[in-house]
């Protein structure tokens, strides 16, 4: 127990990862249930405005920072970063774990504000000035800006980790036309969120200033302007929609050469797609502003932004495709789930293509049928690939098999699922349907296909529950699955199953981005270990390498367990804690502490050889 | 309490337009659909190509190196992956964003007959007819084949003005007046809600447009710039001075009379509307009298508190306020 407490070891910050941002997802998950519950049918009193304002808030805010971010950063990247390149560790173990710990503390945080009845309640882009003191004067908005902030600062130090990692700590011979695909999503994604989560921190700030301080930021009466909340949200907000999918396209650019056995269909060109869709990103954030009175030039120059970033997305999609076809698939539940992802991440695209028309656009924005576009993206194209990684690497993680059959049904349910769920809410919106109506007349025509949305709910819901169960009775019954089930691409897929601390008993050579299949250089390896040469069981050590062509450069120590990580987030918490009840020389007192903490933890670095 | 039935209109659907804006735009969004499904279609047939072809060769023959058709597969990437979406993205992108664009936007104040201008409040829609003197709340008329200016704006927080069948939505932001064009080619009432979250009760803030032959929508405005009609009974007497002397008259103006409230929705022709509260209920003296007594159970958290009032003063107030024509 202590040992999970105190663990820097990037597998075990994984698992703790992925146990955290579960059971968040249940949370928003049964969140979501309730409001289809409520709009199953016209004029439902299942909850009131005042409850049913917070569940869509906390369900918006729960699913993107507390559970897709960190299920896709923190469980999968943690896990499968150093072992897909051939490192011991994380660059930097603690900082890791500090980010686990800060992550879990701020999940703690947000909710407590449920508990109390002071939940976040202005929507997940908490507009002001209804997000301002005057229109929401309790402590709701104010749980909202130190959750959020409390929140990035995890994400900004895994974004920091990861790519320090990447970029430092391959295995000599990993240039970085041998990476994975992989981490060319993760390091897109790390980039994104490291230049976008600043913006919406700033954001944050002013509007807890604004609220507690009496500035005016945002205050039109003063000067301030009630747009500037939403063009840093919106910064923020579009790249992190590429933040939540990138990874994703990570996952299925896993799953598809393991399940096809055949090297993507160009590489290079998906490498610097997967890029280039966050670096566009970063240009099209207005799209979401497009009813608030722009000027024309403004409007047609994001539109220009929005239809340029279909590029990287429609080179990826038919790169999968023609992967699929040119290879030999073997459609087994990871495929399928990715299969399923293609499907849906096109009828997404293909919606969002749309929103570059501006009229259209300005026709249907905050309507359902946004709705259905952005859950066919986040659901369909990032959450797909999270259940189809859950199965592909569940034999790496647990060294078991799972049930085939089951697996497949899970698959199936799943996709009929969402599918009754979200599509019919491209109807509702044409048909006039606005988001984040607590309830809605009879008379209009809605009620059919809201029905329609609530029953696909509730089989989504079974499709994933029978997901889990299959994960959990396969951990307890399944067969073992041996170090490397699908002859698998990537390097995680050389050692043992689950791997073990140290993760490589030897430094692998690698000379291209399939290192697995390269059968003479897993051949070198197992000479090398018998050999004992370039063998680091023994020690704690870890190599470091050239940025760029993966050359050795030098080989540093990796600092032991420690407790200061948990400990930091804890002082961190208290003075988030003191913020939120306005006793801010309190939390400047309590702020000490984590500079004790720091103190602390800089007393014991590892010795330099 | 009564339940919400869709008052104003039994459509609010964008695929029903009834302007040549809404229709320019239902029609982009016709093509666009059927792009959408070819190009759907063309996905899930490479998938279902790839499942029948998946015995073709034993799995895990080829991973030692070879790329089988790696020449086609990279034609196809850039073909369909970069050069055709290039030329539909720009196709779409000039037809959208430099035409269809053109005809949602409001026509210029000196180059139109009639200005509305409109003010979002939590959770009702004031509406004024500038140099008309009339002042109106959640039911707009518009005389029906007229480009009339429609200027937004709000008292509070952001909301959306939004008549799919008319216009397509426009928001209305503190400090800012933004404009579009509301114009109807058939006489009707079309209805509209307010579209961007504006807190608790962003579910009832619907309206109407009601367009109407020139004719009629001209004397609905002159009759609309009167002042408030004087009671016609001793009830509505009594109602009248229920209403100046107690609490209604600090949030409700009556054109004509001491209440000068704004707060409220101007109820100097209540009688003439069909709704209350936004389109939440009808309006009749029963649901009139629900609104007065128990307004929190019918659009709980809005800014009306209750009033208890016993029954010979309700109905003293009642037959006042049904009097304001």
């Amino acid at each position: 127990m202590l040992g999970w407490l105190t663990t820097t070891d990037h597998k075990r910050i994984g698992l703790l990862y992925f146990w955290t941002t579960l059971v968040l997802f249940a949370v928003g998950g049964i969140e979501a249930l309730i409001m289809r519950t409520q709009l199953a049918q016209p004029n439902e009193h299942v909850v009131g405005p005042s409850t049913y304002d917070e569940l869509f808030t906390m369900h918006g805010v729960t699913m993107i920072f507390f559970f897709i971010i960190p299920m896709t950063t923190g469980a999968f990247g943690n896990y499968l970063i150093p072992l897909m390149i051939g490192a011991r560790d994380m660059a930097f173990p603690r900082l890791n774990a500090l980010s686990y710990w800060v992550f879990l503390a701020s999940g703690v945080f947000l909710y407590t504000s449920l508990a109390l009845g002071a939940a976040p309640n202005a929507g997940w882009f908490d507009y002001v000035p209804l997000a301002s003191r005057r229109f929401d004067p309790g402590h709701n908005i104010d749980f909202y800006c130190l959750g959020v902030i409390f929140n990035s600062i995890s994400s900004t130090l895994t974004a920091g980790l990861f790519i320090v990692t990447m970029l430092k700590s391959r295995a000599p011979g990993m240039s970085l036309k041998r990476m994975p695909l992989f981490c060319y999503a993760m390091i897109a994604a790390a980039f994104g969120l490291l230049f976008a989560l600043p913006s919406l921190s700033a954001d944050a700030i002013f509007l807890f200033l604004d609220r507690n301080v009496g500035t005016h930021f945002f205050d039109v009466a003063h000067g301030g302007s009630a747009l500037l909340w939403q063009h840093l949200f919106w910064f923020f907000g579009h790249p992190e929609v590429y933040i939540l999918i990138v990874p994703a396209f990570g996952i299925a650019t896993s799953i598809i050469p393991a399940f096809t056995q055949r090297k993507l269909v160009a590489f290079p060109l998906v490498a610097i797609a997967e890029l280039l869709v966050v670096y566009i990103g970063f240009g099209v954030w207005a799209h979401h502003m497009f009813a608030t009175g722009m000027p024309t030039i403004t409007l047609v120059f994001f539109a220009a932004g929005t239809s340029m970033v279909v590029i990287p997305s429609t080179i990826q999609v038919f790169a999968w495709c023609m992967t699929f076809i040119t290879g030999s698939a073997r459609f087994e539940t990871p495929l399928l789930f990715i299969a399923g992802f293609i499907f849906m991440f096109v009828t997404g695209g293909l919606t969002g293509i749309m929103f570059l028309a501006v009229p259209f656009d300005q026709q249907v924005t905050d309507t359902y049928f946004v709705i259905a576009h952005f859950h066919y993206i986040i659901f369909g194209a990032a959450v797909f690939p999270i259940f189809g990684g859950m199965y592909y690497w569940f034999p790496k993680v647990t060294g078991k098999l799972y049930f085939e059959l089951p697996g497949q049904i899970s698959f199936w349910t799943i996709f009929l699922g969402t599918n009754l769920l979200f599509f019919p809410m491209h109807i509702l919106g044409l048909h006039g349907m606005t988001r984040r109506e607590y309830t809605y007349p009879s008379g209009l025509g809605w009620g059919p296909y809201n029905l329609a949305e609530t029953v696909g709910g509730f089989i989504t819901a079974a499709g994933i529950l029978l997901l889990l169960g299959n994960l959990v009775w396969s951990y307890l019954r399944g067969a073992p699955a041996g170090p490397d089930p699908w002859h698998g691409p990537t390097l995680e897929w050389t050692t043992s199953s689950p791997p073990p601390e140290y993760n490589y008993a030897v430094i692998p050579k690698v000379t291209s981005a399939y290192a697995n299949w390269d059968v003479a250089d897993r051949e070198e390896d197992r000479r090398k270990l018998a050999e004992g040469v370039l063998v680091l069981e023994q020690g704690h050590e870890q190599v470091e390498s050239a940025p760029v062509d993966g050359e050795l450069a030098e080989v540093v120590e990796m600092p032991h367990d420690s407790p200061w990580p948990p400990l930091l987030a804890l002082s961190l918490a208290l003075v988030f804690t003191c913020l939120v009840i306005q006793k801010f020389t309190v939390a400047a007192l309590v702020s000490t502490l984590c500079v004790l903490t720091l103190l602390g933890w800089h007393s014991t670095e590892p010795q330099e050889r | 309490m009564p339940a919400l039935a869709g008052c104003g209109g039994r459509t609010q659907s964008s695929l029903a337009p009834e302007s040549h804006a809404a229709k320019d735009i239902a029609s982009l969004f016709w093509w666009m659909m059927g792009g959408a499904w070819i190009g759907l279609g063309l996905v899930v047939a490479l998938l279902l190509w790839s499942w029948q072809r998946r015995k073709r060769r034993g799995f895990g023959r080829d991973s030692g190196g070879v790329k089988p058709g790696e020449r086609v597969g990279w034609l196809v990437v850039v073909g369909a992956g970069i050069v055709v979406p290039i030329v539909l993205l720009a196709t779409l992108f000039v037809i959208s964003d430099v035409f269809v664009i053109k005809t949602t936007e409001a026509p210029a104040a000196n180059a139109t007959r009639l200005t509305v201008h409109v003010v979002g409040h939590e959770w009702w829609w004031e509406v004024r007819y500038p140099g008309k003197g009339v002042v109106t709340a959640n039911e707009l008329h518009i005389p029906a084949r007229t480009p009339v200016r429609l200027e937004v704006t709000t008292a509070d927080v952001i909301h959306s003005f939004w008549v799919p069948q008319l216009n397509r939505t426009i928001d209305a932001i503190p400090g800012k007046t933004n404009a579009i064009e509301l114009y109807a080619e058939a006489p009707g009432r079309y209805r509209g809600q307010c579209d961007e979250f504006c807190g608790l009760q962003h579910a009832h803030m619907a309206f109407s447009v009601d367009a109407e032959p020139p004719a009629v929508f001209r004397r609905w405005l002159a009759a609309q710039a009167r002042p408030a009609a004087a009671p016609a009974s001793a009830a509505a007497q009594s109602g009248e001075r229920a209403f100046l002397d107690g609490a209604c008259s600090t949030c409700h103006t009556i054109r004509g009379t001491s209440a000068h409230g704004y707060v409220g929705p101007d109820l100097t022709h209540l009688a003439s509307r069909t709704t209350l509260a936004a389109l939440a209920i009808p309006n009749t003296r029963r649901t009139l009298a629900d609104w007065i007594t128990d307004s929190q159970a019918v659009k709980p958290g809005n800014q009306m508190p209750d009033f208890r009032l016993t029954g010979k003063r309700l109905q003293a107030l009642l037959a006042y306020l049904e009097g304001l024509r």
